[in-house]
């Protein structure tokens, strides 16, 4: 299950992921983090049976915690299946079926926004984006 | 056995023609033979959907009142060549929007007509006695023009080499994002369906023959620009009636950071004559080879890392350099089986008959490249031959001081045989003097990536590395990486007024 984390100015300077992973013994995973001087934004993964004790303590810790979901959208009437996404992307979302049709697996995105940059058909987007 | 073009359209007049796609045909091949299925197949149909940049249509607009010679002429901000009589004008699918740039361009502007879409035509002119007006601006639709003729001098490859980067950094191109230290591999075309690969000593399709073109029938004009067959990468030039096309074969398309393109359904259908015909239909992406091409190195002749088919590229994963890398299509086989397939329909239910090339194209036609009569200036024209370097032992201060007395802002760092190891700059000097503390010597605070050119380089492609590194120097240097010369932002002032002739 995939998190997405945003610090803000305040606690942006304490070690807050660690200390999560110190006070529940999750071992969390981050694939993608973006940390400025005074905000900053990860992106973690996580089992999903403990989602909510991660999601708490980080809540707890000052941080905001949004759970993403299929948050890359495919409009099927701008794909023509040509498929240029599926090597670019990390994360292996994007593979095609046996009849050559596009399939996409939103749940591995960790939105770095490849695929949406480089889609000759500006077939995809970000949830909340379009 | 051998059948007559005229005994093959007769069938399909009756409706009795049997017909095949192109990745059908060597299934039926292998299970009856080749004379079975010579007996047995009429016509084998191919298909290819993908970018094929060199499309584009000519129209003609009906005349105003009062009538424009139309000079110069724009669809929706794209402009299209008007270069030719009063209202007419030819639409390239690649030319850019002078306002929306990339993000649409003239394959934008022929979905959008395909689509039924109104488009803004502006035109203007230094009005004449027989046309005096002088600007013109209106909205068309498709069905309102006289003609919209889809002309299309190069489409349907015959294979296309696939593209890898061995770079360091992400390159955007014609063939899509290609990932540094070749990160993926990215291919086009149909392989098995693709209407040369089916056909490639050009016995069955030339000038005159029908063709599906974007949904609608069209004709093969003849030999398409850049054709090479003699080396296995035929093209065709193909046209068709617009105003007959469907968008689901039409698309437009932006290769970010490259330019706009339009997505093509063509397929060409192969009437089935004799046994060379069973043979070249009998083709299989496992047969269909091509090189891996690395797109890292910025020319004409950009080597091969290997050679791979399309049943491997198909498979999505292929072998580069002893690595396995994810290779992915630029072009949708799913749609080049959709067209196949309609050309199928078509032609088991009668809508389309066939026709014999009305003359042989040249099977032994061969791609050559350009012969320059002007060389392009070249880094050692330009360079900086007097070039101050640093060792790496040597304390900051020192490079310091160079910098200083040589008026400059960037110092190739050197080891003790003048191999080029690293560059300083007054920046990172100013950064260790506010932050010390990592070190006192040159080696300490010195960038150890450096980005160099050569003497031979062109200057055009030294000045692409300034500009995708955001940087203002380049060390020249020669193949034993010793510094030669330094190519500065400055240097480039030489260029202007050709200085570098001299």
């Amino acid at each position: 299950m995939k998190l997405l984390v945003t610090f803000s100015s305040k606690e942006g300077k304490r070690p807050i992921i660690a200390q999560v992973v110190r006070d529940t013994g999750v071992l969390v995973n981050v694939e993608r983090a973006m940390i400025e001087s005074n905000e900053g934004e990860a992106l973690i993964d996580i089992p999903e049976e403990s989602c909510r004790i991660v999601k708490d303590r980080l809540t707890e810790l000052g941080a905001a915690v949004r759970i993403l979901e299929d948050e890359i959208l495919l409009d099927e009437t701008e794909c023509v299946d040509c498929g240029a996404c599926i090597s670019i992307c990390p994360q292996e979302v994007f593979s095609f079926d046996r009849e050559f049709k596009l399939q996409m697996d939103a749940k591995r995105c960790v939105l770095c926004g490849r695929c949406i940059e480089i889609c000759p058909h500006r077939a995809l987007s970000r949830k909340g984006e379009l | 056995m051998r059948r007559t073009i005229h005994e093959i359209n007769e069938r399909i007049k009756e409706g009795n023609a049997r017909v095949v796609t192109a990745e059908e045909m060597p299934q039926v091949v292998a299970e009856l033979g080749e004379e079975g299925a010579l007996a047995e197949v009429d016509v084998v149909t191919t298909g290819t959907f993908g970018a094929m940049c060199s499309s584009g249509c000519f129209f003609n607009f009906g005349h105003a009142e009062p009538p424009i010679r139309m000079e110069k002429v724009w669809l929706n901000d794209v402009e299209a060549y008007a270069g030719i009589a009063a209202v007419d004008a030819y639409l390239g699918a690649t030319e850019k929007s002078t306002t929306r740039e990339e993000n649409y361009g003239g394959a934008h502007v022929i979905e959008d007509l395909v689509s039924g879409k109104s488009v803004e035509l502006r035109a203007i002119s230094r009005g004449t006695d027989c046309y005096p007006r002088r600007t013109l601006t209106t909205e068309i639709l498709l069905e309102n023009c006289n003609q919209a003729i889809m002309v299309n001098p190069r489409n349907g490859y015959q294979r296309y080499n696939a593209a890898v980067n061995s770079g360091d950094r992400v390159l955007h191109t014609y063939m899509g994002m290609l990932l540094p230290s070749r990160g993926n591999v990215t291919y086009s075309g149909a392989g098995v369906l693709n209407p040369l690969a089916n056909d490639p000593h050009l016995r069955v399709i030339g000038p005159g023959v029908p063709c599906f073109l974007g949904g609608a029938e069209g004709m093969v004009v003849g030999e398409g620009t850049q054709a090479s067959p003699a080396t296995g990468f035929g093209t065709l030039m193909v046209t068709g009636d617009l105003k007959r096309m469907d968008p689901d074969y039409l698309r437009a398309a932006t290769m970010t950071g490259y330019g706009v393109t339009l997505y093509v359904g063509l397929g060409v259908p192969i009437p089935v004559l004799d046994i060379e015909t069973v043979r070249s239909t009998a083709v299989r992406d496992e047969d269909i080879w091509v090189d891996v091409v690395d797109y890292s190195v910025p020319s004409r002749n950009r080597p091969s890392l290997g050679q791979v088919t399309y049943a491997m590229l198909r498979s999505g994963r292929v072998e580069v350099g002893g690595e396995e890398v994810r290779a992915s299509p630029l072009s949708s086989f799913r749609r080049a089986r959709m067209v196949a397939g309609e050309l199928k329909e078509w032609i088991e239910s009668g809508r389309m008959t066939l026709a014999l090339p009305t003359r042989p194209l040249d099977p032994d036609r061969r791609v050559e490249p350009m012969k320059e009569t002007v060389e392009g200036p070249r880094v050692l024209q330009i360079m900086e031959r007097r070039v101050a370097t640093i060792g790496e032992d040597a304390p900051i201060r020192d490079a310091a001081a160079k910098l200083l007395k040589g008026e400059t802002n960037h110092l190739p760092v050197v080891n003790g045989d003048g191999v080029l190891v690293g560059i300083v700059t007054t920046y990172d000097i100013s950064k260790a003097v506010v932050n010390p503390g990592k070190g006192n010597d040159v080696r300490d605070i010195m960038r150890r990536k450096v980005v160099t050119t050569t003497p031979e380089e062109p200057v055009d492609v030294a000045i692409r590395k300034l500009e995708k590194y955001n940087i203002s120097a380049l060390p020249v240097v020669d193949k034993a990486m010793r510094v030669v010369g330094i190519l500065t932002a400055m240097d480039l002032g030489k260029l202007i007024g050709g200085r570098w002739l001299k």
